[in-house]
């Protein structure tokens, strides 16, 4: 029972930084319809300069250092790029996010070599002890940080103006900008969003018990593809949902060393996972279903 | 009307003229490139046959697929498990069945056309870009097989593919040994000539497709699925069946790969080869044919070619010392020409070629210029009912 109530912290604490990576995909995704495969080089770089920032100052300033850069980067491709392709199809925009991916990749695997790097988060390998329970200190920050922003996010998605035009420009575009909202500051707030929360997200990634940092952690954020899509991927609570099943999933079969033809199951338990639900939903959980008669 | 005609008559047979003319030089090329040149145009040539197919399934159909790379793999895996014997040392656990080479070719692009069929539950409903990343996890699930079926795969360290012969001529190194104009024809030689006969076949039988009853269902539905289904295209089945088309192209590329190989090995199907297949087809223009064999031929030369020439090149470094060395530029090049292409000239490298040839001929006849083919279109509309409850 202890082992059983451990994997599931364990789970919910990669469920939530799951949760937090396919948040910024639905964001972007709801914003700009554009399905951002740069995300998990988005990731890989706001661990980069956090890292490279650490050696100057404290860790806490050189995260917001980190997520800075993340979110600026992601403002620039949203403005230079995005904007300039605006009405081509979904398609050509997911290949066109594919390409910024390719660019970002290539320069940051040429900065890492072949080091891993460790990103300085206060927590080191510390442990804490509830009763038999023991669990590494990052894993609860980890669940920590994503309460306090996913709940922060949700409330200013409800209340604050920013919300409610990010909500009805993703209902009717049109009339949204007929009302007078402006767009532009929407979509560049969203993609900045999904920026700052990949930041965030790559440190958890990289903390104990992960081995630290390389670009790696590209196809890590690949495995939170599954999570927005199951969850359905307009959907902003579809994706702490499907965030938390992947993260369950992993670690339940990660923990009892589930295999398959003598392979560990938890590499691919993810991308099985979201086959089997869109199977039977195609639009994901709480996707919105596109309806057509003919 | 008659001078339409002919004009129409003279650009058809001008542009045949210059394809076979093309295929000509390829087929002597053997008589003067090196080793590892001919290495490097065998695998463009099996990039061809596979970006064909992807074009055909991204461009034409407009269903983004990830999932090349998992079907290049079904393809070489089950041409070496068909063709293959059980290594008499005990080195690699593999199986096979020993049929003939030819037999197990086509047997492969069969399974990995199978294959894509099993996908179609998901393949025929999925709505655009979801398709795309359920695509995505059959790589990653693949990935998963090739290192753990070891009985059909050969595990980490892959399976050797038994080399290829037709009719009791060898494609191996010497055997039966033949000498074309005094230079020895060895396993690259051959293989070029079965290559190209492949290529050239995957490249008519694309185009017929494109040109024929499935094309333009496909290329309706990539526009307008709800027109298309006015118009009596069934979307679930032309969606499946152009997806098992585009595993098909896949799987006999996968088998090329493997005879250029001589060897299957699961590093080389992974996420990054989807990628470049993609980048493929953008640079050469979705949905265009002759393009995705343009893009796949400057796609996969580019870094072989950069990283040969790179001492006489500045701006190359050299591998492994930080800089920005053959493979890293090309990467690098792919990722700009994609956005490029995306924001400027979403037709890629043939609506660039059509363009100029145009201002070329109006320049001499004033001939009416056509409608350009959209590659990529523009999103439709389409009705939504709202579930979302957030």
């Amino acid at each position: 029972m202890t082992r059983f109530i451990e994997l599931m912290l364990n789970g919910i604490s990669l469920g939530s930084v799951y949760a937090l990576i396919a948040l910024g995909f639905v964001i972007v995704f709801k914003a700009t319809e554009v399905v951002n495969f740069a995300q998990g080089s988005m990731l890989v770089l706001g661990g980069y300069v956090t890292t490279r920032a650490h050696d100057h100052m404290p860790f806490v300033p050189a995260l917001l250092v980190g997520i800075a850069a993340t979110a600026i980067t992601a403002l620039i491709i949203e403005r230079v790029l995005i904007r300039n392709a605006r009405g081509a199809d979904v398609n050509a925009l997911a290949i066109l996010t594919i390409g910024i991916d390719i660019l970002l990749i290539t320069e940051l695997t040429r900065r890492f070599g072949s080091d891993v790097l460790t990103i300085g988060d206060p927590w080191g390998n510390k442990l804490v002890h509830l009763g038999n329970l023991s669990l590494p200190q990052a894993r609860l920050a980890a669940i920590t940080v994503a309460v306090v922003l996913l709940s922060g996010f949700f409330a200013a998605f409800k209340y604050s103006s920013w919300g409610v035009a990010m909500r009805a420009g993703a209902e009717d575009n049109e009339a949204a900008a007929l009302m007078g909202i402006r767009r532009g500051r929407v979509t560049a707030t969203a993609w900045m969003v999904a920026g700052l929360l990949a930041a965030v997200a790559v440190v958890f990634l990289t903390a104990f018990p992960s081995p630290g940092l390389d670009t790696g952690a590209r196809e890590i954020a690949l495995r939170a593809f599954p999570a927005a899509i199951l969850g359905g991927l307009d959907s902003t609570g579809g994706a702490v949902v499907g965030g938390l099943a992947i993260g369950l999933a992993e670690a339940m079969t990660a923990g009892y060393s589930v295999t398959f033809l003598g392979g560990s199951l938890a590499d691919v338990i993810p991308y099985l996972v979201m086959l089997v639900i869109l199977l039977v939903r195609p639009s994901g959980i709480f996707g919105t279903r596109e309806l057509s008669r003919v | 009307m008659s001078s339409a005609l002919a004009s129409r008559l003279r650009r058809v047979k001008l542009g045949t003229v210059c394809r076979i003319i093309l295929v000509l030089i390829l087929a002597v090329l053997p008589l003067y490139l090196d080793n590892s040149l001919l290495q490097t145009g065998l695998f463009s040539m099996a990039a061809v046959v596979g970006a064909i197919g992807l074009t055909i399934l991204t461009g034409a159909a407009g269903q983004l697929s990830l999932a090349h790379a998992f079907f290049l793999a079904v393809g070489a895996y089950s041409y070496s498990y068909f063709a293959g014997v059980k290594d008499p040392s005990g080195a690699s656990k593999a199986h096979g069945l020993g049929m003939p080479p030819v037999l197990a070719m086509i047997l492969a692009v069969a399974t990995a056309g199978v294959v894509g069929l099993l996908f179609s539950p998901i393949a025929g409903r999925l709505r655009g870009i979801y398709l795309g990343v359920a695509s995505l996890s059959l790589v990653f699930i693949g990935s998963f097989i090739y290192e753990n079926a070891r009985s059909l795969t050969g595990g980490f360290n892959g399976r050797p593919a038994t080399e290829f012969d037709l009719f009791g001529f060898h494609f191996g190194p010497e055997h039966p040994p033949l000498t074309v104009l005094n230079i020895a024809f060895g396993r690259f030689e051959r293989l070029w000539y079965l290559f190209l006969a492949l290529a050239v076949l995957a490249y008519i039988f694309g185009v017929n497709v494109l040109r024929g009853r499935m094309g333009r269902a496909m290329q309706t539905m990539r526009d307008s699925e709800v027109a298309a289904a006015t118009m009596g295209v069934d979307i679930r089945r032309t969606k499946a069946g152009v997806f098992a088309l585009s595993s098909m192209y896949a799987g006999l590329a996968g088998v090329m790969v493997a005879l250029a190989f001589t060897r299957v090995t699961p590093d080389y199907f992974i996420l990054p080869l989807s990628i470049s297949y993609l980048a493929m087809v953008v640079i050469g223009g979705l949905g265009s044919v002759g393009g995705a064999a343009l893009g796949a031929v400057f796609v996969t030369a580019l870094p072989t070619l950069l990283s040969r020439y790179s001492g006489s090149l500045p701006f190359v470094a050299e591998p492994a010392s930080g800089g920005y060395d053959a493979g890293k530029i090309s990467a690098a090049l792919f990722g700009v020409a994609i956005v490029f292409i995306v924001i400027f000239e979403p037709g890629g490298l043939s609506a660039l070629g059509t363009r100029i040839t145009r201002r070329f001929r109006r320049n001499k006849t004033e001939a009416p210029a056509t409608e350009p083919k959209r590659a990529m279109p523009r999103s439709g509309t389409v009705t939504r009912t709202q579930e979302d409850p957030v």
